[in-house]
């Protein structure tokens, strides 16, 4: 370590920044991993009968499950056009 | 019984043969009985690795196939005699792997040998899964970098749902292995530290293997570097295998060298 690397700020290393992105993406990727495998499946399905009715797109409809204690939540979250 | 270890990581050309290569060399020393398999099916290299390219006859998928008998294929090492290779078939089918074929050639190794490592290829595909799928501890090799990283999260989640314990209800024993580590850089702050891997990952170290040009020069010359116990890299592997066998050894080559007060306001 050079004498002037001492003034530079240790916020920002690039390690730092890697640190931080992998952990986003990681837990990101944990959490997918968790999700059951027909969620995928869960999803298309509910797009196309809700397309029945109303003109939505695939990233208008968010499919997620998450657990809380002893019960297992599925949460549909639809947006639509106005 | 043998125990059965996979090398993975995910990502390639992080050093899983070199690791398989100098972890197979160093249980063999230390007097178990140890097979080390190459299950990269089109991409042999740890004959190379291991200098023993111009012994190979039969390979892994010979012996499944049924046209060669395990002793046929096995080859054993020059400088350890508890030391035996089994070597990776140049075929370009990659379904030459079977889940049966893998089982029953493990089930017969098992009845002689101390440990079996699974040199795992690259990837997540079946080469890999193959590799993995039979294993009681894995071994997951990460360099200091986020790719690399993102690939060992990737690997171990797949060690966790679709290996043979993950799906008996119990689970592989994971150990971290850093390789390449540059202590200066990750002391400027240029790379990953061993703490910053740790916590992400959250699988407990087996061991960090210093950057190290003594590495190449091991694989040039077909010489484990484990054997090379002048270089850092032969040191911190021989470290990995007494902690591996439940030694409690502290970390060595994870902080800088000492610098010269001149070197040190100069850079």
């Amino acid at each position: 370590m050079s004498i002037f690397d001492r003034f530079r700020v240790k916020e920002n290393t690039s390690a730092n920044i890697a640190r931080e992105r992998l952990q986003i993406v990681v837990a990101h990727q944990r959490n997918k991993d968790k999700q059951p495998s027909y969620l995928p499946q869960l999803q298309r399905e509910i797009l196309a009968v809700i397309k029945k009715f109303v003109d939505v797109d695939m990233d208008d409809v968010a499919v997620d499950i998450s657990q809380e204690n002893m019960t297992s939540i599925l949460e549909v979250n639809v947006t639509l056009p106005s | 019984m043998a125990k059965i270890i996979v090398v993975t990581s995910g990502k390639g050309g992080v050093g899983k043969t070199t690791t398989s290569a100098a972890i197979s060399m160093g249980l063999a020393l230390s007097g178990k009985k140890t097979v080390v398999i190459d299950f990269d099916i089109g991409l042999r290299n740890l004959d190379l690795i291991m200098d023993c390219e111009r012994r190979v006859v039969f390979d892994f998928v010979n012996v499944i196939q049924g046209d060669a008998s395990l002793n046929q294929a096995l080859i054993k090492d020059k400088r350890c005699e508890k030391l035996f290779i089994l070597p990776a078939s140049q075929t370009r089918d990659k379904d030459a792997l079977t889940k049966e074929g893998v089982e029953k050639i493990l089930n017969e190794l098992s009845e002689t040998f101390d440990y079996i490592i699974c040199d795992s290829p690259a990837g997540i595909e079946h080469g890999a899964q193959m590799a993995l799928y039979f294993a009681d501890e894995a071994i997951v090799v990460t360099n200091p970098e986020v790719s690399s990283v993102r690939d060992s999260d990737r690997i171990l989640g797949i060690l966790q749902s679709k290996s043979r314990r993950a799906e008996q209800g119990s689970s592989v024993k994971e150990h971290l292995l850093i390789t390449r580590y540059d202590t200066a850089r990750a002391a400027k702050g240029e790379m990953l530290s061993v703490t910053d891997i740790v916590d992400i990952l959250a699988v407990p170290l087996l061991g960090v293997i210093p950057e190290s040009s003594s590495v190449l020069t091991a694989s040039n010359q077909g010489t484990p570097v484990i054997l090379d116990l002048k270089s850092n890299a032969g040191q911190a592997y021989a470290d990995a295998i007494r902690r591996f066998e439940g030694e409690d050894l502290e970390m060595r080559f994870i902080k800088p060298v000492k610098k010269g007060i001149l070197s040190r306001v100069f850079g």
